[in-house]
């Protein structure tokens, strides 16, 4: 028969406080193994308080070549940055 | 794509990564690139893994529980690197059964130096402080790579790596402070361990095919020669510090270059040992090979079992 | 309170995961997949670790510069007490995760107890050990559903594998003179108490699986007062052969 185990994408909080930070994938057959190997795997040197497994096929990525449509759009509207709005230099924090 | 768009799409490529820029697994790439990458990465992988059989070899017998555990950790660990670099190549479309496949078949090349046998525990010493040593000098350019996912599970890998060292030096340093029988047992592996090291930075700069398009893509930052000079001219102190004596008659230190000179390699032992006629080439492909057939039943079963439990929720929601 | 019972006593729990760490330490580099031989070499550490803080004390107890580690490798096949079961050999991965769940199972409730002990340098090693052992038991139990409930060929090993092992189970909740003089102290578990909520737990996970309790009541023994399986020698011998042939060395 010969099924390959599906890839996941494993996801460690490092700390409390600290968002889920993407650490790597693996493979595993359910979603529970997935948990164990990630923390098996991941967490070795004390590295996390918390794992989300997620397996790869679920997560949608956005590609590359619209790169140019998705994000550059957003270089220059530099009203969204506090830099862009000028204020007296007595006024030291806002 | 037009040839010109395709050349085009090369020159922005190359261009991206002279800027020092990261090339993520959906962009656009050379194909030779990815062809190029899943090449190094996987033979990478694979050294991690067929790495483990020679060090395994002593888990049960090592001397202390202290060293036991240490070894016990550092295998798993190389376990852990395959795991990260294989995940790694998956990224460039390619499945780590059909990576295992290449390896099994021997269409996939790995380390050299995993097949020459551990004969005393000194070996495991040796492996620890030269071959990593070696390695960790290979790695730690490749932190700093143009291919995201690879430059990541460096860096993973390096963090890790450090302990490894550091652990095969206290066993040289142990043995060689122990008694005539230890230190002989540390200066033997030595010798038999010291060629092989050299050899894993691979053919001299003349002979290598690779190089020019490798440091292009950031695959190297040195050439072998470089490389392997670093690791002389780091080893060779480590070595005089704990007594032991490097086996080569012709190394010397030369002034002028601040760097050792040292004698030449026996490159026909090399390809023997890469074209698959080593002392253990044989061994360590069986073994992989077995624990992958041996396995069949158990993977295949926990997909069977998956595959049941989500019948059985589906079925439970209606 | 007798100082060679409570040195007896603590080598009775410390050989289990001892030799099965060296059981499970032979399987590094040879798992089905890299996650799981990733996952049963971070099990054979626990164990160690768990030896490891056993012996120390036992070593202390001994004076007359005792170490861990001359305890560990210097004593005949007849000084190790551990139980039968952790030293059957990975026939192959049904056997290796069957023969984990029944020892993990056990393990598990016994620590629970040993956390009471008035021993406060038991108590405080079964306070730390109860946190791996509890997720070994999870991983095991995970294998043994998986394994029992997967295909016909995994259904036909494991319960071959449970058939062949189910022997050496009973002696889990044997006791020596030792553990009778340190229960009676406060100190040992006692281990026939745990015997009746061991077997419901088995058998749940083990109906779980769909996996056929065995019926047979012949049960080996042994291992607690030192008569092995022959397996045992060369484990030691293996396991022994660094400080045999080197003796008094340093490493």
């Amino acid at each position: 028969m010969s099924k390959d185990w599906p890839l996941w994408e494993v996801f460690v909080r490092s700390k409390n406080g600290l968002e889920h930070r993407h650490f790597g994938s693996l493979h595993a057959a359910d979603a529970e193994m997935a948990l164990e190997n990630a923390r098996d795997v991941y967490t070795r040197r004390n590295e996390g308080v918390s794992i989300w497994v997620v397996e790869s096929k679920h997560i949608t990525a956005s590609n590359p070549e619209h790169n140019a449509e998705l994000f550059e759009p957003a270089q220059d509207k530099v009203y969204r940055h506090p830099t862009f709005y000028d204020i007296p230099d007595e006024i030291k924090h806002m | 794509m037009s040839e010109d768009q395709i050349k085009n799409l090369e020159a922005q490529f190359e261009a991206r990564i002279a800027r020092d820029e990261k090339i993520e697994p959906k962009d656009w790439m050379p194909e030779k690139y990815r062809q190029t990458h899943i090449r190094q990465i996987s033979q990478h992988a694979h050294s991690e893994i067929v790495g483990m059989l020679p060090e395994g070899n002593w888990i049960t017998r090592a001397p202390s529980l202290r060293r036991k555990v240490a070894l016990l950790a550092k295998v798993q660990d190389e376990a852990g690197h395959g795991l990260y670099l294989y995940s790694a190549c998956e990224t460039l479309g390619v499945s780590r059964e059909e990576l295992y496949d290449q390896l099994h078949t021997g269409k996939a090349k790995y380390s050299s130096i995993f097949n020459y046998p551990t004969i005393t525990w000194a070996d495991i010493g040796a492996i620890g402080w030269l071959v990593d040593g070696a390695a960790i000098i290979n790695q730690v350019p490749l932190c700093n790579t143009s291919f995201g996912p690879y430059a990541r599970a460096m860096i993973r890998v390096c963090k890790e790596e450090s302990f490894h060292q550091r652990q095969g030096y206290e066993i040289m340093m142990t043995l060689a402070n122990g008694t005539p029988e230890q230190k002989e047992m540390a200066q033997d592996a030595l010798n038999r361990w010291w060629w092989p090291s050299l050899m894993m930075f691979g053919p001299t700069d003349a002979e290598s095919v690779h190089t020019a398009q490798s440091m292009k893509w950031k695959l190297k930052r040195k050439t072998n020669d470089e490389l392997r000079q670093q690791f002389v001219d780091q080893t060779v102190p480590q070595a005089e510090l704990i007594g032991l004596t490097i086996p080569d008659d012709d190394l010397k230190w030369n002034d002028k270059r601040k760097s050792y000179d040292f004698g030449p390699i026996d490159w026909d032992e090399f390809w023997q040992v890469v074209k698959g006629h080593g002392p253990m080439n044989k061994e360590r492909m069986n073994a992989r090979v077995s624990a992958w057939e041996n396995g069949e039943w158990v993977r295949d079963a926990a997909v069977a079992y998956a595959d049941k439990q989500k019948e059985y929720k589906s079925k439970q929601a209606v | 309170m007798e100082k060679k019972d409570l040195y007896n006593y603590i080598l009775g729990i410390a050989d289990n995961p001892l030799i099965l760490g060296q059981r499970l330490g032979e399987l590094c580099g040879h798992g089905p997949s890299l996650e799981t031989d990733i996952a049963c070499t971070n099990i054979a550490l626990d164990l160690f670790g768990q030896t490891r803080s056993y012996f120390q004390y036992a070593a202390k107890i001994k004076g007359e510069n005792a170490t861990e580690d001359s305890i560990a490798f210097l004593r005949t096949e007849r000084e190790y007490t551990n139980v039968l079961l952790v030293e059957q050999p990975n026939t192959d991965f049904a056997f290796t995760i069957t023969r984990q769940f029944l020892f993990d199972v056990y393990h598990y409730l016994f620590l629970e107890q040993l956390q009471k002990s008035k021993d406060v340098n038991l108590s405080a090693i079964a306070h730390k050990a109860i946190k791996e052992v509890s997720y070994h038991q999870r991983f095991s139990s995970d294998w043994i559903k998986r394994l029992g409930d997967g295909t016909d060929e995994s259904k036909k090993r494991m319960q071959n594998a449970v058939n062949d092992l189910w022997r050496y189970t009973d002696e889990l909740f044997h006791t020596t003179e030792s553990d009778e003089a340190m229960i009676a102290e406060g100190i040992g578990v006692d281990v026939k108490k745990l015997k009746n909520i061991y077997y419901s737990r088995i058998n749940k996970i083990l109906e779980d699986a769909r996996l056929e309790i065995p019926e047979s009541k012949w049960f080996q023994k042994g291992g607690k007062h030192g008569l092995h399986t022959e397996y045992m020698g060369y484990i030691l011998s293996e396991m022994q052969y660094m400080q045999r042939t080197y003796p008094n060395m340093t490493w």
